[in-house]
């Protein structure tokens, strides 16, 4: 509950150059893109953009700038551009981002900068992938609530602690950087991959639900969270901070537990 | 082409659409048509909250939020349709939580409820804990708890089909009083599957549209890339008015320079307002709920501070958002998400620093115009039987000239559902209407007609004016002048638009040919919007005229329509015929709007 505060000063004192602001700087980068166009080639081969960005932009931004300015056949998925809607996973220098949250200024721009489609899914056009295998996965861990008996009138209450136990699997935006990352489901697609066990995770802690064993029971499968080499990968790559490993190997405690 | 056959077809996948999708598909063979994966639509951009008088932690009632809404909204609203929402809001919020929805609890185990700007205890004495939430992505919530419904239920998407056109016939009908008119019908939708570029036609007996905002005719926008009114768009080129599109929403606190939304949960947590005086202007203002007043009063306060010199940063071209005297931990527990935006895009830490902040161009009161059971109108009260509109891209009206906060999140589950629920009613009883001949001809000769474009006009430059005049000229201040001054560049735009090129003449994915299109419709949304901020010659919730500073209720206590009319000739443009419409009054007669 909202803690009652005193009210704040009506005037405060700012410090100078409070708030950021001043110049943002300019600078030159070489964006290296992975283009696949099987309508063109069958091929997929790399094209250099020199580009004049600024100190506040990000891949996204340099990626519109080549489609809006130099070429318009540049394809790739975007729509919010803050990190919320999970359109644009990319491999960016060779790890797994979202363009809209990485800043250029965070990369060595002495480099080219490498874009390129996220592995282990099909590659449909430049950076885009079809990401139907990826739901797929997630809709067969039964990614929803389950409780049986009557619907309660009033709500449910859940304790402060119960709602924190699965806080940080709720976060996911089914951008597929996570499983995209995963070495073992780059040579094996039949894996669930990190993603649809966080998702799993996400209910099999909940108190209120009562599916969590029917979800074991999937996850259990020779596909499922035993394939995890604990790479880490995944968690590194999660653009919402998810502690990805960490979810998986709770998940993988849980069966043990319940086999015992 | 393809041709599908169903009972309803919703179009759109954000909160409105999937609520909808959730009632319809247990009832009515249903498909869902978006022209994004569900998960990505903007609902889940929403941050702060959904009300509901739930008085889990004080007191509080739905006639409350019904006023409050009412009085939000400058009077503009449907008394009716608030009252539908605010007590209805109740069922909503605790169906959301028996979906699974992760609300934030109370100590005893309750939903807990925070302050929202506009939402008060006993009609205005004091700011009132009515929104339900999940820290700072109740909207995240909300769009994968319905999704992760839709999956439970089985509603079947087709994802990244883009509806370009809605397929109405015109049949001769008379009125009880005698007079001959046309009544429009529903037969379907076309659609442009993006993954191969083929056309499909939808026929369908109900036809739900659930697409969202128009925000990106505005540069600085809280808005995804994708929000371009495409679903106001099709509408009003098929005749059917658009409602009240004179009243858009600037949020106050985007991020300066880049319209990330920060939410006003930020405020309802204590969180002030100041100026480069180090001044909480919000006192002068509204100085019984200062920080907490609507949106549209927050906004014009911070532009206005601006304008007189008393902006932040080396252009004192914003005001800041200082949350440095809460406790860290309370921030982090929160509001997670706002404090990394700032962290990650402007390199501020919230904790020790003021946030640079300034209003963002966020949501639009005005849309396809509805009655309280989602069904869309073909004039003031004229039903089109089977369509049905629901959440941004409609006007019921409940948001009047300026949508309170949380009301959005609301509105897109209640009449989502209702939406659902009308649609699913309807297809059980009646006929599918014929086809009409070629029905995809239209859309075949706006896709070819832009793909064979050989032009020298770009896409992006065209769409970058249109973005900088509706920002200097249709935002937080309007006159006459500068009103006139848009619609002019509108025109000249237009003109260039016919000579534009692409660049991609391939099927797949083919996002160079969509955004041609999506620019056709920002650049409708953008004249419509501003030849009605043209004929509305007084200031009231969002719109406010400095030419006309007053609300002015003996001429424009009324919603306006805007019609697509070839020989209509209004001031300052041509091709847009406006009419009015009543607004309905139940029990609240205006007063003026103090906070
Ligand atoms: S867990 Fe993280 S990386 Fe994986 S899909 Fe969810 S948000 Fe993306
Ligand atoms: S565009 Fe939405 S996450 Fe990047």
């Amino acid at each position: 509950m909202s803690t009652e505060l005193p009210e704040p000063a009506s005037v405060v004192k700012l410090a100078p150059g409070v708030g950021g602001g001043g110049e943002i700087p300019k600078f030159d980068i070489t964006l290296r893109v992975r283009r696949y166009d099987p309508e063109v080639s069958e091929e997929a081969s790399w094209e250099d953009f020199k580009l004049t960005m600024y100190g506040t932009d990000r891949i996204l931004d340099a990626l519109h700038k080549v489609k809006w300015e130099h070429d318009g056949s540049l394809s790739f998925r975007r729509s919010c551009a803050h990190g919320v809607c999970g359109s644009d996973a990319m491999r960016i220098n060779g790890r797994n981002r979202l363009a809209c949250k990485t800043l250029l200024k965070d990369l060595d721009t002495s480099k080219p900068i490498t874009v390129e489609a996220i592995k282990g899914l099909p590659v449909e056009k430049d950076l885009i992938v079809d990401m139907e295998p990826f739901f797929q996965s997630y809709r067969e861990v039964m990614p929803f609530l389950v409780a049986k008996g009557h619907e309660p009138s009033k709500e449910r209450y859940q304790s402060v602690e119960d709602r924190e136990r699965f806080d940080d699997t709720t976060k996911c935006i089914l951008c597929a950087a996570c499983t995209s990352s995963c070495p073992v489901f780059w040579t094996d697609g039949q894996y669930f991959g990190p993603a649809a066990i966080v998702n799993a995770h996400r209910f099999i802690f909940d108190s209120r639900d009562e599916a969590g064993d029917m979800r074991l029971e999937i996850l259990n499968d020779k596909e499922g969270v035993w394939r995890c080499r604990t790479t880490f990968n995944c968690s590194e790559a999660c653009p919402r901070g998810i502690q990805v490993t960490k979810a998986i190997a709770e998940v993988k405690q849980a069966i043990l537990a319940r086999s015992l | 082409m393809q041709v599908h056959k169903y009972d309803v077809v919703i179009v759109g996948a954000g909160g409105a659409g999937m609520r909808a999708a959730i009632e319809s598909g247990q009832r009515a063979r249903t498909a869902v048509l978006t022209k994004l994966y569900p998960t990505r639509s903007h609902t889940g951009a929403a941050q702060g909250g959904m009300c509901a008088a739930l008085a889990n932690v004080e007191e509080d009632n739905w006639e409350w939020h019904t006023f409050d809404t009412i009085k939000g909204g400058d009077y503009l609203v449907d008394q009716d349709a608030a009252e539908v929402m605010a007590k209805e809001a109740i069922d909503a919020v605790l169906d959301l939580e028996k979906m699974g929805l992760p609300f934030n609890r109370t100590p005893e185990g309750k939903i807990d409820q925070r302050r929202f700007g506009g939402h008060t205890r006993d009609h205005g004495k004091a700011p009132v804990r009515r929104a339900c939430y999940a820290a700072d992505r109740t909207g995240h919530m909300i769009l994968q708890t319905l999704y992760q419904n839709c999956v439970k239920h089985n509603v079947e998407f087709y994802n990244e089909y883009y509806v370009l056109d809605l397929l109405l016939v015109e049949e001769d009908a008379v009125r009880a009083d005698g007079t001959p008119y046309k009544q429009k019908r529903v037969a379907g939708v076309v659609s442009y599957d993006l993954a191969s570029g083929e056309l499909h036609v939808f026929q369908a007996k109900s036809v739900v549209f659930a697409s969202g905002g128009a925000g990106k005719v505005f540069k600085t926008t809280s808005n995804a890339h994708t929000l371009t009114g495409d679903g106001m768009g099709i509408a009003f080129r098929r005749g059917i008015p658009l409602e009240d599109m004179e009243f858009f929403q600037f949020h106050p606190t985007g991020l300066a320079g880049l319209g990330i939304l920060l939410t006003e949960g930020a405020r309802g947590e204590g969180a002030i307002l100041r100026n480069s005086e180090g001044e909480r202007f919000m006192e002068r203002y509204a100085p019984t709920i200062k920080d907490l007043a609507p949106r549209d009063i927050v906004a014009r306060s911070m532009a206005n501070e601006v304008r007189e010199g008393r902006g932040c940063g080396p252009n004192k071209d914003y005001v800041l958002l200082d949350l440095t005297h809460l406790e860290p931990e309370h921030i982090e527990s929160k509001l997670p998400d706002i404090t990394e935006f700032a962290r990650t895009y402007l390199g501020v830490e919230p904790f020790t620093e003021p946030v640079p902040v300034y209003p963002t161009a966020h949501y639009a009161m005005g849309g396809i115009p509805t009655n309280v059971e989602a069904q869309v109108l073909q004039d003031n009260d004229t039903v089109i039987p089977g369509l049905f509109a629901a959440g941004e891209v409609a006007c019921v009206s409940v948001h009047g000239s300026n949508r309170l906060g949380t009301n959005s999140l609301l509105d897109i589950n209640v009449f989502g559902k209702r939406a659902g629920l009308a649609a699913a009613k309807y297809a059980r009883d009646a006929e599918f209407v014929a086809l009409p001949e070629e029905p995809e001809a239209f859309t075949t000769t706006l896709l070819e007609d832009l793909r064979n474009a050989n032009g020298t006009e770009r896409v992006a430059v065209l769409r970058k004016e249109l973005q900088d005049t509706m920002d200097a000229n249709v935002q937080v201040f309007r006159t006459a002048e500068s009103l006139q001054e848009a619609l002019d560049v509108i025109k000249s735009l237009r003109g260039r638009y016919k000579n534009v090129a692409i660049q991609d003449k391939g099927k797949r994915f083919n996002l160079d040919l969509l955004e041609a299109v999506e620019l056709g419709f920002l650049l409708d949304m953008a004249e419509v919007m501003t030849t009605t901020a043209m004929h509305r010659k007084e200031s009231r919730g969002g719109h406010y005229r400095e030419d006309f500073p007053d609300r002015d209720d003996v001429n424009f206590m009324k919603h306006s329509m805007a019609y697509k009319d070839a020989d209509a000739v209004s001031e300052g443009t041509s091709g847009i015929r406006l009419e009015t419409k009543p607004v309905v009054f139940t029990r609240y007669q205006p007063m003026e709007r103090k906070y």
